[in-house]
């Protein structure tokens, strides 16, 4: 902790420096996630890394920050070896990065994380002086967001702001964005993400941003890097190539969406109602409230909304995790408390959101996580014993059906990469025989384009079979694109039904934003 | 010590016992709330407590100061803390299993040092009088307060503030709620939980030293009597908040002391039960406080996950 002092003098640059990568190689024990990997992010550039889920970017950008320990392989800024050893060094040349998933601490408020951030620093804090302190900064930076309110009460799209803002707080040069706008609405990705674009043009910031998305990489993005299954797989301008250049140099092969292909279901069945629902927050204020919802069999209802508005409590509610405040859930005609014997019995299914904390239990094995739904029932259990050649033989199956990516079906499910996990659970999910009701919240959140379209297809399977879909979605064109009829959620009141094939896309902006 | 005032004894043996038997509570319940804060929990210090207690007796007996006797109860207390702190951060260990090898470790050392020192009498720490000479001799008995229950109640406001408004406090909370966040600013995890374990062990040596040179005032192998763990208990009813640790220290003490105070004043039946008071308190606390319905507030984020 004495060394901060004399670190902070290089905090001030005021052009970004060139950071190059040399012969970067990772291993997790036998794993290799990263293979001699060189790239060079030029001053004053929007640079963008591309892969499929597991391809390694993750571990490329956190080898970079002094995270990870790479195993070989070194940074070069300047042309000069850098010794990066953690974080905090890496801030020293300058180099902040936004995690994908989040790195601001819970309980602590808006300020507290801010001034936790800023490394070195005296021992004791004057609030007074910081809150002004940050009050003018807050003021002068390109968005807001309240310095009181602990993080654990902002929306997603508010805390990866305050993420952003960390960084320009502590006036970093090189700004490495690990998936910055999944959790953003389109609108907001491209405000965020223009304000960036704007400092890079004017030479005070170089990014290096990993996406998935192709829409945000045509339109910010000066040149690509693309990495697959750990090693360089080619680089460009963006201006130079076309998104079907990069989804091949990301494949290895061409690939075109599957078309959304529906048949017509004939004797629809009311399987999920739900009547006069109202659960709550966390902290006890209302999150729904008299919800009334019919899903009918072989029917995709989708629901949109903006993060925050009460689609997570609704989910919860629905998969058993919370309990309603008031009103009833009904399912194939029954009434359904989702107990493990009437989740069986009425098969229902669901995919929830961060499915690494919702859905699975990190540190079990993948195969043990496939087995979560089926453990204690022939032919994976014989009276209170576990069969565990035929759980693991049965996940050696959904690996492979499902292209799940993982070094063993014992490797632990949080070693995954983020899509892997989501594939995992969906192989579990969607296996059973007979679904009769889906439930899937932000199935696609930060998935590569191939992962999204083999979801994609998946759910589109599940209700061409007549499985009922419950589709909650913070992805509009998502939800368009699956669903049969389109519910907006706002405020957690339901403020906009339509088929969607007659919605309208203003009517549906002006629902979401409580209009 | 309330005879002679009937009734009346009864609300002061309490008042008395709360300051008596909070202190120990007091400093145990800080020193698990810091530890804790850091997102491990510590339950070895009911073996601390026993730990700093002989220690305590045993240097002031040999030395003849009270007072050498508390910074060796905390010494001893943060060498327990450093063996908890380095082993229940290795790879695969459970803190809670640790924990309880350090509650026999701790006891062991405390038995196995400490029988010397089971016979001779060790000066007692001094006490402030509280009340003025006035009072009946009763009342003053008291009425003698202890500097450790001062140091303890000005403790939970510091500790507070060390929370809120030191750098190092926002380190020790960002651990505990996201290592994950702590890392990503180069935060040393296993330094700062590693400190915060040893800190609270050395609260919890003085807790200890409360017990052999204030109140009871005697060293004897029962001394305990599960307080450090109670006091875990208390850390969680008190919120993770110091100042909360305080009251709830307080009512554990206040708890502790129904039991003799109704007897001296010649209620006999139910002194088991009412000496079952504290552990009633906690149970009840548990079952009160908690429910399917919220998540508790102010829990580290972090508390009990391993690494
Ligand atoms: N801490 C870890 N221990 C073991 N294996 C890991 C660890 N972190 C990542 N991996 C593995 O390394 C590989 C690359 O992971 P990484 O997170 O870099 O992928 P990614 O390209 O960021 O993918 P995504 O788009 O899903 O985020 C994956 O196979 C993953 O399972
Ligand atoms: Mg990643």
């Amino acid at each position: 902790m004495t060394t901060v002092s004399s670190l902070t003098p290089a905090l001030h640059l005021d052009h970004p420096p060139d950071l190059q990568v040399n012969g970067m190689t990772k291993r997790f024990g036998s794993l290799v996630a990263l293979e001699n990997l060189s790239m060079r992010l030029k001053p004053g550039s929007f640079h963008a890394l591309l892969g499929e889920n597991g391809a390694g970017k993750s571990t490329l950008v956190k080898c970079v920050m002094g995270f990870y320990q790479p195993t070989a392989g070194e940074v070069l800024i300047d042309g000069h070896s850098a010794q990066i050893s953690n974080p905090r060094d890496a801030h020293r040349y300058g180099i902040g990065m936004v995690y994908q998933h989040f790195t601001s601490v819970p309980a602590m408020t808006v300020a507290e994380n801010l001034v936790l951030s800023r490394f070195g620093g005296g021992g004791v804090i004057n609030w007074k002086a910081e809150l002004e302190e940050l009050q003018a900064f807050m003021s002068s930076s390109p968005f807001q967001v309240p310095l009181e309110t602990p993080i654990a009460q902002l929306a997603a799209g508010q805390k990866q702001k305050l993420e952003i803002l960390k960084q320009i707080y502590l006036h970093s040069r090189i700004l490495i964005l690990d998936e910055p706008t999944s959790v953003l609405t389109p609108a907001e990705a491209d405000e965020v993400l223009g304000l960036l674009r704007q400092q890079v043009s004017a030479g005070e910031l170089s990014v290096l941003m990993i996406s998935h998305k192709f829409r945000e990489v045509t339109a910010f993005a000066d040149e690509i890097t693309v990495l697959r299954k750990g090693k360089f797989a080619g680089s460009g301008q963006v201006s130079q190539l076309t998104v079907a250049d990069m989804a091949e140099m990301m494949m290895g092969e061409q690939k075109t969406p599957t078309p959304v292909q529906k048949n017509s279901q004939p004797n629809a069945v009311p399987v999920l109602e739900v009547r006069q629902l109202s659960a709550q927050k966390d902290n006890g204020t209302a999150a729904v409230s008299g919800l009334d919802l019919t899903v009918y069999s072989g029917e995709i209802v989708g629901i949109a909304g903006i993060s925050g508005n009460g689609q997570r409590e609704l989910v919860e509610v629905l998969a058993g995790q919370r309990v309603a405040s008031a009103g009833e859930v009904w399912v194939n005609g029954e009434q359904y408390n989702a107990t493990r014997a009437e989740m069986y019995r009425h098969q229902v299914f669901s995919l929830p959101e961060e499915p690494l904390r919702n859905a699975c239990v990190g540190h079990m094995s993948v195969a043990e996580n496939m087995a979560l739904r089926t453990f204690d029932r022939p032919p994976q259990a014989k009276g209170i014993l576990l069969i565990l050649q035929a759980i693991r033989q049965t996940a050696v199956g959904l690996i492979s059906q499902f292209s799940v990516k993982t070094p063993s079906p014992e490797t632990p499910v949080q070693n995954l990469s983020g899509g892997n996990v989501q594939r995992a659970v969906l192989a579990r999910e969607l296996s059973a025989e007979q679904i009769k009701l889906l439930i899937a919240a932000n199935p696609c959140f930060g998935l590569d384009f191939a992962a999204v379209d083999f979801i994609h297809t998946q759910i589109l399977n599940a209700r061409n079979r007549g499985v009922a879909v419950l589709l909650v979605s913070e992805d509009l064109d998502e939800l368009l694109k699956l669903s049969d009829r389109l519910i907006v959620i706002s405020g957690g009141q339901f403020t906009y039904q339509s088929p969607t094939a007659t919605a309208e896309y203003t009517a549906i902006g002006h629902a979401m934003a409580g209009h | 010590m309330a005879e002679g005032l009937g009734w009346w004894g009864v609300p002061l043996a309490i008042v008395a016992g709360t300051m008596r038997g909070g202190t120990p509570f007091l400093f145990v319940s800080l020193g698990e709330c810091l530890t804790e804060k850091s997102g491990k929990i510590n339950l070895g210090l009911e073996g601390t407590l026993l730990t700093g207690a002989m220690t305590a007796y045993g240097t002031s007996y040999l030395t003849g100061s009270p007072w050498l006797g508390i910074l060796a109860a905390g010494l001893a207390g943060l060498v327990l803390g450093s063996i908890h702190g380095w082993l229940s951060q290795q790879y695969r260990v459970n803190d809670v299993a640790v924990g309880i090898a350090m509650i026999i470790f701790g006891s062991g050392i405390a038995f196995f040092f400490g029988k010397p020192f089971i016979q001779p009498s060790a000066p007692q720490l001094p006490t402030l009088n509280l009340a003025g000479s006035a009072v009946s001799p009763a009342v003053e008995a008291a009425l003698q307060i202890s500097p450790l229950f001062l140091l303890g109640i000005a403790l939970a406001p510091l500790m507070t503030w060390f929370f809120k408004s030191t750098r190092w406090g926002l380190y020790v909370r960002a651990v505990g709620d996201s290592p994950d966040a702590a890392r990503a600013m180069g935060v040393s995890i296993f330094k700062v939980r590693m400190l915060s374990i040893m800190a609270g062990s050395f609260l919890a040596g003085i807790g200890g030293a409360a017990l052999s040179l204030y109140y009871p005032g005697v060293w004897t192998e029962r001394i305990s009597s599960g307080q450090g763990l109670m006091a875990v208990a208390l850390v969680i009813f008190a919120r993770w908040n110091p100042i909360m640790c305080l009251w709830a220290s307080l009512l554990f003490g206040g708890a502790q002391a129904l039991g003799p105070a109704l007897q001296s004043v010649g209620i006999k039946q139910g002194y088991y039960l009412f000496n079952a008071a504290p552990y009633v308190l906690t149970l009840l606390i548990m079952i009160l406080t908690c429910s399917p319905k919220r998540t508790l507030a102010g829990v580290p984020g972090a508390l009990g996950i391993d690494n």
